[in-house]
Protein backbone atom coordinates (compact mmCIF):
# COMPACT_ATOMS: atom_id res chain seq x y z
CA UNK A 1 0.00 0.00 0.00
CA UNK A 2 1.99 2.91 -1.05
CA UNK A 3 -0.15 6.38 -1.47
CA UNK A 4 2.02 8.11 -4.28
CA UNK A 5 1.46 11.93 -5.48
CA UNK A 6 3.14 12.51 -8.84
CA UNK A 7 3.58 16.49 -9.65
CA UNK A 8 -0.04 17.48 -7.96
CA UNK A 9 -1.44 21.15 -9.10
CA UNK A 10 -4.34 21.77 -7.95
CA UNK A 11 -6.42 25.79 -8.60
CA UNK A 12 -8.68 26.96 -7.54
CA UNK A 13 -11.43 29.37 -9.27
CA UNK A 14 -12.79 32.30 -6.77
CA UNK A 15 -14.69 35.52 -8.20
CA UNK A 16 -13.19 34.42 -11.46
CA UNK A 17 -9.83 34.37 -10.59
CA UNK A 18 -7.92 31.83 -10.94
CA UNK A 19 -6.23 30.67 -7.03
CA UNK A 20 -2.73 28.16 -7.32
CA UNK A 21 -3.38 26.61 -4.14
CA UNK A 22 -0.70 23.64 -4.76
CA UNK A 23 2.26 23.80 -7.16
CA UNK A 24 3.65 20.42 -8.39
CA UNK A 25 3.44 18.03 -5.17
CA UNK A 26 5.54 15.01 -5.66
CA UNK A 27 5.13 12.97 -2.64
CA UNK A 28 5.63 8.92 -1.32
CA UNK A 29 3.92 7.73 1.76
CA UNK A 30 5.13 4.22 2.03
CA UNK A 31 3.19 1.55 4.06
CA UNK A 32 3.03 1.99 7.71
CA UNK A 33 4.61 5.52 8.06
CA UNK A 34 3.55 8.25 9.99
CA UNK A 35 3.91 11.01 7.46
CA UNK A 36 3.19 14.80 9.04
CA UNK A 37 2.89 17.45 6.12
CA UNK A 38 3.62 21.16 8.29
CA UNK A 39 2.73 24.46 6.64
CA UNK A 40 1.39 27.94 7.63
CA UNK A 41 -2.05 28.50 7.29
CA UNK A 42 -3.49 28.03 3.96
CA UNK A 43 -0.42 26.86 2.46
CA UNK A 44 -3.01 23.85 0.77
CA UNK A 45 -2.97 21.33 3.40
CA UNK A 46 -6.25 20.76 3.48
CA UNK A 47 -6.61 21.23 0.02
CA UNK A 48 -3.66 18.16 0.08
CA UNK A 49 -5.61 15.83 2.20
CA UNK A 50 -9.08 16.53 0.23
CA UNK A 51 -7.21 15.68 -3.07
CA UNK A 52 -5.87 12.58 -1.84
CA UNK A 53 -9.39 11.84 -0.20
CA UNK A 54 -10.73 11.78 -3.54
CA UNK A 55 -13.14 14.83 -2.36
CA UNK A 56 -11.83 16.57 -5.27
CA UNK A 57 -9.86 16.04 -8.67
CA UNK A 58 -6.38 17.80 -9.19
CA UNK A 59 -6.15 19.79 -11.89
CA UNK A 60 -2.70 18.63 -12.84
CA UNK A 61 -0.68 15.77 -11.94
CA UNK A 62 -1.71 11.88 -10.46
CA UNK A 63 -2.29 10.57 -7.10
CA UNK A 64 -2.26 6.68 -7.41
CA UNK A 65 -3.22 4.73 -4.49
CA UNK A 66 -0.83 1.28 -5.13
CA UNK A 67 -0.71 2.25 -8.36
CA UNK A 68 -4.15 2.87 -9.46
CA UNK A 69 -5.52 6.40 -9.81
CA UNK A 70 -7.65 7.41 -7.28
CA UNK A 71 -11.35 8.38 -8.45
CA UNK A 72 -13.15 9.38 -6.00
CA UNK A 73 -13.75 8.95 -2.25
CA UNK A 74 -13.42 5.90 -0.39
CA UNK A 75 -13.41 3.71 2.88
CA UNK A 76 -9.72 2.87 1.93
CA UNK A 77 -8.84 6.33 2.72
CA UNK A 78 -10.33 7.45 5.79
CA UNK A 79 -10.26 11.28 6.96
CA UNK A 80 -10.72 13.36 10.11
CA UNK A 81 -11.17 16.88 9.78
CA UNK A 82 -10.14 19.21 12.46
CA UNK A 83 -13.96 19.24 14.23
CA UNK A 84 -17.48 19.03 13.50
CA UNK A 85 -17.74 15.84 11.27
CA UNK A 86 -19.50 13.34 14.12
CA UNK A 87 -23.35 12.82 12.95
CA UNK A 88 -25.05 14.78 15.85
CA UNK A 89 -28.54 11.91 15.78
CA UNK A 90 -25.75 9.03 16.14
CA UNK A 91 -24.68 7.95 19.35
CA UNK A 92 -20.84 7.45 19.62
CA UNK A 93 -20.99 3.48 18.92
CA UNK A 94 -23.79 4.22 15.99
CA UNK A 95 -21.24 7.08 14.79
CA UNK A 96 -18.61 4.19 14.70
CA UNK A 97 -20.64 2.09 12.92
CA UNK A 98 -21.58 4.13 10.08
CA UNK A 99 -19.17 2.58 7.68
CA UNK A 100 -20.13 -0.68 9.01
CA UNK A 101 -23.14 -0.53 8.38
CA UNK A 102 -22.72 -0.20 4.45
CA UNK A 103 -21.46 -3.56 4.64
CA UNK A 104 -23.00 -6.70 4.55
CA UNK A 105 -22.01 -7.71 7.76
CA UNK A 106 -23.75 -9.47 10.34
CA UNK A 107 -24.70 -7.57 13.90
CA UNK A 108 -22.54 -9.76 15.83
CA UNK A 109 -19.45 -9.27 13.80
CA UNK A 110 -20.31 -5.44 13.57
CA UNK A 111 -20.57 -5.07 16.88
CA UNK A 112 -16.91 -6.97 17.75
CA UNK A 113 -15.35 -4.51 15.58
CA UNK A 114 -16.73 -1.50 16.84
CA UNK A 115 -16.46 -2.82 20.35
CA UNK A 116 -12.38 -3.03 19.52
CA UNK A 117 -12.29 0.49 18.48
CA UNK A 118 -14.11 1.99 20.73
CA UNK A 119 -11.92 0.46 23.51
CA UNK A 120 -8.64 1.33 21.40
CA UNK A 121 -9.81 4.96 21.65
CA UNK A 122 -11.00 4.81 25.34
CA UNK A 123 -14.65 5.58 24.04
CA UNK A 124 -16.59 2.47 25.60
CA UNK A 125 -17.70 4.61 28.90
CA UNK A 126 -19.45 6.75 26.26
CA UNK A 127 -20.86 4.57 23.80
CA UNK A 128 -23.97 5.74 24.55
CA UNK A 129 -23.49 9.63 24.41
CA UNK A 130 -24.35 11.99 21.64
CA UNK A 131 -21.56 13.76 20.14
CA UNK A 132 -23.16 16.96 22.00
CA UNK A 133 -22.70 15.85 25.21
CA UNK A 134 -18.91 14.46 24.92
CA UNK A 135 -15.81 16.92 24.96
CA UNK A 136 -14.00 18.16 22.09
CA UNK A 137 -11.12 15.17 22.65
CA UNK A 138 -13.70 12.31 22.71
CA UNK A 139 -15.42 13.52 19.66
CA UNK A 140 -12.01 13.84 17.80
CA UNK A 141 -11.58 10.00 19.14
CA UNK A 142 -14.95 9.11 17.84
CA UNK A 143 -13.75 10.83 14.49
CA UNK A 144 -10.70 8.59 14.62
CA UNK A 145 -12.22 5.36 15.37
CA UNK A 146 -15.07 5.82 12.88
CA UNK A 147 -12.34 5.88 10.24
CA UNK A 148 -10.25 3.25 11.49
CA UNK A 149 -12.90 0.77 11.86
CA UNK A 150 -12.98 0.79 8.15
CA UNK A 151 -9.59 -0.59 7.89
CA UNK A 152 -8.07 2.42 5.85
CA UNK A 153 -5.18 1.58 3.55
CA UNK A 154 -4.25 5.21 4.70
CA UNK A 155 -5.33 7.71 7.49
CA UNK A 156 -5.73 10.99 6.67
CA UNK A 157 -5.70 13.82 9.38
CA UNK A 158 -6.36 17.26 8.64
CA UNK A 159 -5.84 18.99 12.04
CA UNK A 160 -7.55 16.51 14.13
CA UNK A 161 -6.28 18.63 17.29
CA UNK A 162 -5.82 21.70 16.10
CA UNK A 163 -9.07 22.82 18.42
CA UNK A 164 -8.08 21.31 21.38
CA UNK A 165 -6.46 22.34 24.51
CA UNK A 166 -3.08 21.63 25.24
CA UNK A 167 -3.30 18.99 27.60
CA UNK A 168 -6.18 17.26 25.71
CA UNK A 169 -4.39 17.80 22.49
CA UNK A 170 -0.96 15.52 24.29
CA UNK A 171 -3.27 13.06 25.41
CA UNK A 172 -4.61 13.17 21.91
CA UNK A 173 -0.87 12.95 20.34
CA UNK A 174 0.26 9.50 22.98
CA UNK A 175 -3.12 8.22 21.92
CA UNK A 176 -2.71 8.41 17.78
CA UNK A 177 1.16 7.11 18.48
CA UNK A 178 -0.23 4.30 20.24
CA UNK A 179 -2.95 3.40 17.80
CA UNK A 180 -0.97 3.83 14.58
CA UNK A 181 1.72 1.13 16.69
CA UNK A 182 -1.21 -0.91 17.89
CA UNK A 183 -2.95 -0.96 14.30
CA UNK A 184 -0.02 -0.51 11.45
CA UNK A 185 -1.99 1.69 9.99
CA UNK A 186 -0.57 4.25 7.59
CA UNK A 187 -0.85 7.88 8.78
CA UNK A 188 -0.80 11.11 6.86
CA UNK A 189 -1.67 14.21 8.98
CA UNK A 190 -1.55 17.43 8.30
CA UNK A 191 -0.57 20.31 10.78
CA UNK A 192 0.68 23.74 11.49
CA UNK A 193 1.91 22.75 14.50
CA UNK A 194 5.88 21.72 14.53
CA UNK A 195 5.99 20.30 17.59
CA UNK A 196 3.53 17.97 16.87
CA UNK A 197 4.78 17.15 13.32
CA UNK A 198 7.93 16.17 15.01
CA UNK A 199 6.83 14.25 18.06
CA UNK A 200 4.08 12.43 15.78
CA UNK A 201 6.20 11.87 12.68
CA UNK A 202 8.33 9.27 11.23
CA UNK A 203 8.58 11.69 8.46
CA UNK A 204 7.87 15.64 7.76
CA UNK A 205 7.35 16.98 4.72
CA UNK A 206 7.25 21.08 5.11
CA UNK A 207 5.23 22.81 2.96
CA UNK A 208 5.60 26.32 1.90
CA UNK A 209 2.62 28.56 1.52
CA UNK A 210 1.31 30.57 -1.49
CA UNK A 211 1.24 28.47 -3.98
CA UNK A 212 1.47 25.48 -1.65
CA UNK A 213 4.52 23.50 -2.73
CA UNK A 214 7.20 20.96 -0.83
CA UNK A 215 9.75 23.17 0.53
CA UNK A 216 11.31 20.51 2.59
CA UNK A 217 11.59 17.48 3.99
CA UNK A 218 13.34 15.16 7.04
CA UNK A 219 12.67 12.09 8.69
CA UNK A 220 12.63 12.18 12.31
CA UNK A 221 15.29 9.50 13.85
CA UNK A 222 13.27 9.79 17.19
CA UNK A 223 12.72 6.36 19.12
CA UNK A 224 9.90 4.34 18.22
CA UNK A 225 8.29 4.49 22.00
CA UNK A 226 7.84 7.94 22.46
CA UNK A 227 6.38 9.56 25.65
CA UNK A 228 5.79 13.27 26.78
CA UNK A 229 9.48 13.22 27.83
CA UNK A 230 10.47 13.03 24.32
CA UNK A 231 9.16 16.54 23.98
CA UNK A 232 12.20 17.82 26.14
CA UNK A 233 15.09 16.16 24.83
CA UNK A 234 17.77 17.72 22.69
CA UNK A 235 17.33 15.81 19.86
CA UNK A 236 13.52 16.19 19.65
CA UNK A 237 14.26 20.51 20.42
CA UNK A 238 17.40 20.09 17.43
CA UNK A 239 14.49 18.81 14.86
CA UNK A 240 12.11 20.89 16.10
CA UNK A 241 14.03 24.53 16.01
CA UNK A 242 15.14 23.38 12.36
CA UNK A 243 12.25 22.53 10.83
CA UNK A 244 10.62 25.80 12.22
CA UNK A 245 12.95 27.79 10.63
CA UNK A 246 12.29 25.53 7.38
CA UNK A 247 8.31 26.65 8.04
CA UNK A 248 9.03 30.31 9.00
CA UNK A 249 11.44 30.39 5.34
CA UNK A 250 8.88 29.24 3.47
CA UNK A 251 6.28 31.29 4.50
CA UNK A 252 5.69 34.89 3.39
CA UNK A 253 4.80 36.65 5.91
CA UNK A 254 2.21 39.79 5.74
CA UNK A 255 2.23 41.38 9.05
CA UNK A 256 5.64 43.10 9.31
CA UNK A 257 6.08 46.75 9.68
CA UNK B 1 -0.70 50.71 33.27
CA UNK B 2 -1.48 54.44 32.71
CA UNK B 3 1.39 55.83 34.87
CA UNK B 4 3.63 53.36 32.76
CA UNK B 5 2.60 54.63 29.90
CA UNK B 6 3.08 58.01 31.31
CA UNK B 7 6.27 57.82 32.09
CA UNK B 8 7.21 57.38 28.52
CA UNK B 9 7.80 61.30 27.43
CA UNK B 10 7.68 60.20 23.44
CA UNK B 11 4.32 58.73 24.06
CA UNK B 12 1.46 61.17 22.73
CA UNK B 13 -1.16 58.96 24.32
CA UNK B 14 0.30 60.09 27.51
CA UNK B 15 -1.34 63.39 27.16
CA UNK B 16 -4.62 62.05 26.47
CA UNK B 17 -6.96 62.57 29.17
CA UNK B 18 -7.99 58.71 30.63
CA UNK B 19 -11.17 57.69 28.67
CA UNK B 20 -14.14 57.76 30.68
CA UNK B 21 -16.10 55.14 31.95
CA UNK B 22 -19.48 54.34 32.26
CA UNK B 23 -21.23 52.94 34.98
CA UNK B 24 -23.27 49.55 34.68
CA UNK B 25 -26.74 49.91 34.47
CA UNK B 26 -28.84 47.22 37.24
CA UNK B 27 -30.26 44.10 35.32
CA UNK B 28 -33.88 44.60 34.64
CA UNK B 29 -37.10 42.62 33.70
CA UNK B 30 -35.79 43.53 30.41
CA UNK B 31 -32.10 42.23 30.08
CA UNK B 32 -31.49 41.01 26.70
CA UNK B 33 -31.40 37.63 26.53
CA UNK B 34 -31.72 37.18 30.18
CA UNK B 35 -34.21 34.73 31.87
CA UNK B 36 -36.52 36.22 34.33
CA UNK B 37 -37.66 34.43 37.59
CA UNK B 38 -40.77 31.77 37.06
CA UNK B 39 -43.47 34.31 38.83
CA UNK B 40 -42.70 37.25 36.95
CA UNK B 41 -42.87 34.92 33.74
CA UNK B 42 -45.91 33.56 34.87
CA UNK B 43 -47.72 36.39 35.63
CA UNK B 44 -46.63 37.81 32.06
CA UNK B 45 -48.55 34.90 30.47
CA UNK B 46 -51.52 35.23 32.71
CA UNK B 47 -51.77 39.18 32.21
CA UNK B 48 -51.65 38.98 28.76
CA UNK B 49 -54.50 36.46 28.50
CA UNK B 50 -56.20 37.81 31.34
CA UNK B 51 -56.41 41.53 30.52
CA UNK B 52 -58.09 40.71 26.82
CA UNK B 53 -60.46 38.80 28.19
CA UNK B 54 -61.59 40.95 30.91
CA UNK B 55 -61.68 43.49 28.27
CA UNK B 56 -64.09 41.66 25.92
CA UNK B 57 -66.22 40.94 29.31
CA UNK B 58 -66.47 44.71 30.59
CA UNK B 59 -66.76 45.99 27.13
CA UNK B 60 -70.26 43.95 26.02
CA UNK B 61 -71.41 44.13 29.77
CA UNK B 62 -71.37 47.70 29.96
CA UNK B 63 -73.53 48.11 26.92
CA UNK B 64 -71.60 50.27 25.27
CA UNK B 65 -71.11 47.84 22.41
CA UNK B 66 -74.34 46.14 21.28
CA UNK B 67 -74.59 42.11 21.48
CA UNK B 68 -74.86 41.88 17.80
CA UNK B 69 -71.40 43.93 17.47
CA UNK B 70 -69.56 42.28 20.51
CA UNK B 71 -71.72 38.81 21.94
CA UNK B 72 -70.95 38.07 25.87
CA UNK B 73 -68.35 35.58 26.74
CA UNK B 74 -71.30 33.91 28.38
CA UNK B 75 -73.63 33.98 24.81
CA UNK B 76 -69.87 32.90 22.70
CA UNK B 77 -70.21 29.90 25.23
CA UNK B 78 -73.91 28.86 24.96
CA UNK B 79 -73.69 29.09 21.35
CA UNK B 80 -70.89 27.10 20.66
CA UNK B 81 -72.71 24.62 23.46
CA UNK B 82 -75.40 24.46 21.78
CA UNK B 83 -73.60 23.54 18.31
CA UNK B 84 -71.69 21.09 19.92
CA UNK B 85 -74.73 19.54 21.44
CA UNK B 86 -76.89 19.52 18.13
CA UNK B 87 -73.98 17.74 16.41
CA UNK B 88 -73.15 20.44 14.14
CA UNK B 89 -70.41 21.52 15.30
CA UNK B 90 -68.72 17.86 15.37
CA UNK B 91 -69.73 17.53 11.63
CA UNK B 92 -68.10 20.71 10.75
CA UNK B 93 -64.77 20.37 12.04
CA UNK B 94 -64.24 16.95 10.81
CA UNK B 95 -64.97 18.38 7.23
CA UNK B 96 -62.96 20.93 8.12
CA UNK B 97 -59.61 19.11 9.66
CA UNK B 98 -60.58 16.02 6.31
CA UNK B 99 -59.84 19.28 3.73
CA UNK B 100 -56.64 20.04 5.63
CA UNK B 101 -55.00 16.17 6.18
CA UNK B 102 -56.05 15.52 2.28
CA UNK B 103 -54.98 19.20 1.22
CA UNK B 104 -52.01 19.54 3.32
CA UNK B 105 -51.03 16.01 3.56
CA UNK B 106 -50.81 15.95 0.18
CA UNK B 107 -48.86 19.56 -0.07
CA UNK B 108 -46.26 17.88 2.33
CA UNK B 109 -46.11 14.87 0.17
CA UNK B 110 -45.31 16.87 -2.96
CA UNK B 111 -42.87 19.45 -1.22
CA UNK B 112 -40.80 17.56 0.76
CA UNK B 113 -39.14 15.21 -1.86
CA UNK B 114 -39.32 18.21 -4.07
CA UNK B 115 -37.49 20.27 -1.05
CA UNK B 116 -34.88 17.77 -0.83
CA UNK B 117 -34.02 17.47 -4.37
CA UNK B 118 -33.82 20.93 -4.32
CA UNK B 119 -31.60 21.44 -1.22
CA UNK B 120 -29.04 18.38 -2.58
CA UNK B 121 -28.77 18.64 -6.22
CA UNK B 122 -27.81 22.04 -7.91
CA UNK B 123 -29.67 20.47 -10.76
CA UNK B 124 -32.72 20.32 -8.88
CA UNK B 125 -32.34 23.90 -7.33
CA UNK B 126 -32.04 25.30 -11.36
CA UNK B 127 -34.84 23.42 -12.59
CA UNK B 128 -37.58 24.36 -9.90
CA UNK B 129 -35.92 27.45 -8.12
CA UNK B 130 -36.97 30.00 -10.40
CA UNK B 131 -40.96 28.80 -10.98
CA UNK B 132 -41.35 27.98 -7.26
CA UNK B 133 -40.10 31.19 -6.13
CA UNK B 134 -42.65 32.83 -8.15
CA UNK B 135 -45.59 30.62 -7.59
CA UNK B 136 -45.22 31.53 -4.18
CA UNK B 137 -45.51 35.21 -4.72
CA UNK B 138 -49.29 34.56 -6.15
CA UNK B 139 -51.78 34.79 -3.03
CA UNK B 140 -53.82 31.34 -3.31
CA UNK B 141 -57.09 32.99 -2.37
CA UNK B 142 -56.75 34.59 -6.07
CA UNK B 143 -56.58 31.23 -7.53
CA UNK B 144 -60.60 30.29 -5.97
CA UNK B 145 -62.10 31.64 -8.82
CA UNK B 146 -59.94 29.66 -11.14
CA UNK B 147 -60.31 26.73 -9.18
CA UNK B 148 -63.67 26.56 -9.26
CA UNK B 149 -63.69 26.96 -13.19
CA UNK B 150 -61.15 24.08 -13.45
CA UNK B 151 -62.39 21.78 -10.71
CA UNK B 152 -65.94 22.90 -10.04
CA UNK B 153 -66.99 23.94 -7.14
CA UNK B 154 -66.96 20.44 -4.94
CA UNK B 155 -64.07 19.27 -2.56
CA UNK B 156 -61.49 19.09 -5.13
CA UNK B 157 -61.04 22.87 -5.93
CA UNK B 158 -60.63 23.31 -1.38
CA UNK B 159 -58.00 20.57 -1.72
CA UNK B 160 -56.53 22.68 -4.48
CA UNK B 161 -56.50 25.87 -2.69
CA UNK B 162 -54.63 24.57 0.27
CA UNK B 163 -52.46 22.57 -1.97
CA UNK B 164 -51.78 25.97 -3.87
CA UNK B 165 -51.44 27.54 -0.73
CA UNK B 166 -48.79 25.30 1.04
CA UNK B 167 -46.53 23.65 -1.51
CA UNK B 168 -44.54 26.49 -2.53
CA UNK B 169 -43.90 27.40 0.90
CA UNK B 170 -43.08 24.71 2.28
CA UNK B 171 -40.89 23.04 -0.65
CA UNK B 172 -38.43 26.30 -0.60
CA UNK B 173 -38.31 26.12 2.97
CA UNK B 174 -37.30 22.17 2.92
CA UNK B 175 -34.92 23.42 0.61
CA UNK B 176 -33.20 25.41 2.97
CA UNK B 177 -33.23 23.14 5.63
CA UNK B 178 -31.82 20.62 3.59
CA UNK B 179 -28.89 23.21 2.14
CA UNK B 180 -28.07 23.99 5.88
CA UNK B 181 -26.37 20.19 6.05
CA UNK B 182 -22.78 20.58 6.59
CA UNK B 183 -20.75 19.93 3.09
CA UNK B 184 -18.17 18.14 6.17
CA UNK B 185 -20.80 15.29 7.29
CA UNK B 186 -21.47 14.84 3.36
CA UNK B 187 -18.05 14.83 2.58
CA UNK B 188 -16.94 12.26 5.16
CA UNK B 189 -19.71 9.87 4.75
CA UNK B 190 -18.41 9.20 1.17
CA UNK B 191 -14.99 8.65 2.89
CA UNK B 192 -16.36 6.25 4.98
CA UNK B 193 -18.05 4.85 2.17
CA UNK B 194 -21.62 5.80 1.24
CA UNK B 195 -23.11 6.08 -1.91
CA UNK B 196 -24.98 8.62 -3.27
CA UNK B 197 -28.16 7.05 -2.37
CA UNK B 198 -26.93 6.16 1.26
CA UNK B 199 -25.87 9.78 1.85
CA UNK B 200 -29.02 10.95 1.02
CA UNK B 201 -31.15 8.40 3.27
CA UNK B 202 -28.40 8.03 6.26
CA UNK B 203 -26.64 11.68 6.13
CA UNK B 204 -29.05 14.75 4.13
CA UNK B 205 -32.85 13.48 6.11
CA UNK B 206 -31.96 12.68 9.23
CA UNK B 207 -30.21 15.89 9.75
CA UNK B 208 -32.68 17.58 8.14
CA UNK B 209 -35.91 16.57 9.32
CA UNK B 210 -36.45 18.21 13.02
CA UNK B 211 -36.24 21.69 10.13
CA UNK B 212 -38.69 20.15 8.32
CA UNK B 213 -41.03 19.19 10.61
CA UNK B 214 -40.53 23.21 11.88
CA UNK B 215 -41.45 24.26 7.93
CA UNK B 216 -44.67 21.81 8.69
CA UNK B 217 -45.41 23.69 11.48
CA UNK B 218 -45.17 26.76 10.09
CA UNK B 219 -47.11 25.69 6.78
CA UNK B 220 -49.84 23.88 9.10
CA UNK B 221 -50.56 27.06 10.22
CA UNK B 222 -51.10 28.81 6.94
CA UNK B 223 -52.99 25.63 5.73
CA UNK B 224 -55.41 26.04 8.17
CA UNK B 225 -56.15 29.43 7.87
CA UNK B 226 -56.34 28.53 4.42
CA UNK B 227 -59.20 26.37 4.67
CA UNK B 228 -61.26 29.07 6.10
CA UNK B 229 -60.81 31.03 3.35
CA UNK B 230 -61.81 28.38 1.13
CA UNK B 231 -64.75 27.30 2.71
CA UNK B 232 -65.86 30.66 3.04
CA UNK B 233 -67.42 30.47 -1.14
CA UNK B 234 -69.70 27.76 -1.68
CA UNK B 235 -69.59 24.94 1.21
CA UNK B 236 -72.32 22.79 2.59
CA UNK B 237 -70.47 22.12 6.00
CA UNK B 238 -67.05 23.47 7.76
CA UNK B 239 -65.88 26.08 10.24
CA UNK B 240 -65.56 28.63 7.37
CA UNK B 241 -69.14 27.62 5.79
CA UNK B 242 -70.26 28.23 9.37
CA UNK B 243 -69.06 31.86 10.23
CA UNK B 244 -70.65 32.76 6.78
CA UNK B 245 -73.83 31.13 7.69
CA UNK B 246 -74.15 32.85 11.25
CA UNK B 247 -73.31 36.04 9.32
CA UNK B 248 -76.15 35.82 7.46
CA UNK B 249 -78.65 35.64 10.40
CA UNK B 250 -76.20 38.29 12.26
CA UNK B 251 -75.83 35.10 14.89
CA UNK B 252 -72.11 37.05 16.08
CA UNK B 253 -72.18 34.79 18.66
CA UNK B 254 -72.07 31.81 16.44
CA UNK B 255 -69.11 33.67 14.39
CA UNK B 256 -67.26 34.49 18.10
CA UNK B 257 -67.59 30.44 18.77
CA UNK B 258 -66.30 28.65 15.98
CA UNK B 259 -63.69 30.89 15.79
CA UNK B 260 -62.53 30.42 19.06
CA UNK B 261 -62.57 26.62 17.96
CA UNK B 262 -60.46 27.21 15.13
CA UNK B 263 -57.92 28.77 17.70
CA UNK B 264 -58.00 26.35 19.77
CA UNK B 265 -57.45 23.49 17.04
CA UNK B 266 -54.96 25.30 15.70
CA UNK B 267 -52.90 25.82 18.86
CA UNK B 268 -53.51 21.92 19.43
CA UNK B 269 -51.86 21.22 15.82
CA UNK B 270 -49.09 23.50 16.93
CA UNK B 271 -48.38 21.92 20.23
CA UNK B 272 -48.38 18.36 18.35
CA UNK B 273 -45.89 18.98 15.99
CA UNK B 274 -43.90 20.68 18.71
CA UNK B 275 -44.01 17.77 20.51
CA UNK B 276 -43.07 15.24 17.82
CA UNK B 277 -40.18 17.84 16.82
CA UNK B 278 -38.85 18.07 20.48
CA UNK B 279 -38.83 13.92 20.01
CA UNK B 280 -37.25 14.10 16.67
CA UNK B 281 -34.47 16.94 17.32
CA UNK B 282 -33.35 15.46 21.11
CA UNK B 283 -29.84 15.14 19.42
CA UNK B 284 -29.90 18.93 18.76
CA UNK B 285 -30.16 19.73 22.52
N1 LIG C 1 -12.97 25.85 -2.17
C1 LIG C 1 -12.04 26.79 -2.38
N2 LIG C 1 -12.24 27.77 -3.28
C2 LIG C 1 -11.32 28.71 -3.48
N3 LIG C 1 -10.14 28.77 -2.85
C3 LIG C 1 -9.88 27.85 -1.92
C4 LIG C 1 -10.82 26.82 -1.64
N4 LIG C 1 -10.28 26.03 -0.67
C5 LIG C 1 -9.08 26.56 -0.38
N5 LIG C 1 -8.82 27.65 -1.13
C6 LIG C 1 -7.60 28.46 -1.08
O1 LIG C 1 -6.50 27.61 -1.26
C7 LIG C 1 -5.46 27.93 -0.35
C8 LIG C 1 -5.13 26.72 0.50
O2 LIG C 1 -6.23 26.47 1.36
P1 LIG C 1 -6.24 25.25 2.37
O3 LIG C 1 -5.94 24.01 1.63
O4 LIG C 1 -7.52 25.30 3.10
O5 LIG C 1 -5.03 25.61 3.32
P2 LIG C 1 -4.71 25.09 4.80
O6 LIG C 1 -5.55 23.90 5.07
O7 LIG C 1 -3.24 24.82 4.76
O8 LIG C 1 -5.01 26.22 5.72
C9 LIG C 1 -5.94 29.12 0.43
O9 LIG C 1 -5.38 30.27 -0.14
C10 LIG C 1 -7.42 29.12 0.27
O10 LIG C 1 -7.91 30.42 0.27
MG1 LIG D 1 -6.92 23.52 6.67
Amino acid sequence: MTLELVDVSMDYRLHGQQKRALDGVSLTVSPGEFLCVVGASGSGKSTLLSLVAGLTTPTGGEITLDGHPITGPGPDRGLVFQTGSLYPWRTVERNVAFGLELLALDTAERGRRVDWYLAETGLAGVRRSLPRQLSGGQQQRVAIARALVCEPDVLLLDEPFGALDVQTKEDMQLLIRQIWRDTGTTVLMVTHDVEEAVFLGTRVVVLASDPGRVAAETSIPLPDDRGLATKRTLAFLNLRASIEDMVRASHRSGVTR
Amino acid sequence: MRTALADRTSDVRATWPPLPRRTRPRPTLLTIRTPISRRAATTLTVLSLAVPFTAWVVLSASGAVPATFLPSPGAVLSAGWEMARSGELAVDVWTTTRRVLEGFGLAVLVSVPLGILMGTFHAGQAAFEPLIGLLRYLPASAFIPLLIIWLGLGEPSKIAILFIGTVFFNTLMTADVVRGVPRSLIDVSYTLGARRGEVLRKVVVPHSLPGIIDAVRVNAAAAWNFVVVAELVNSTAGLGYRIVRAQRFLQTDKIFAVLVVIGVIGVMIDVALRLVRARVGRWAG
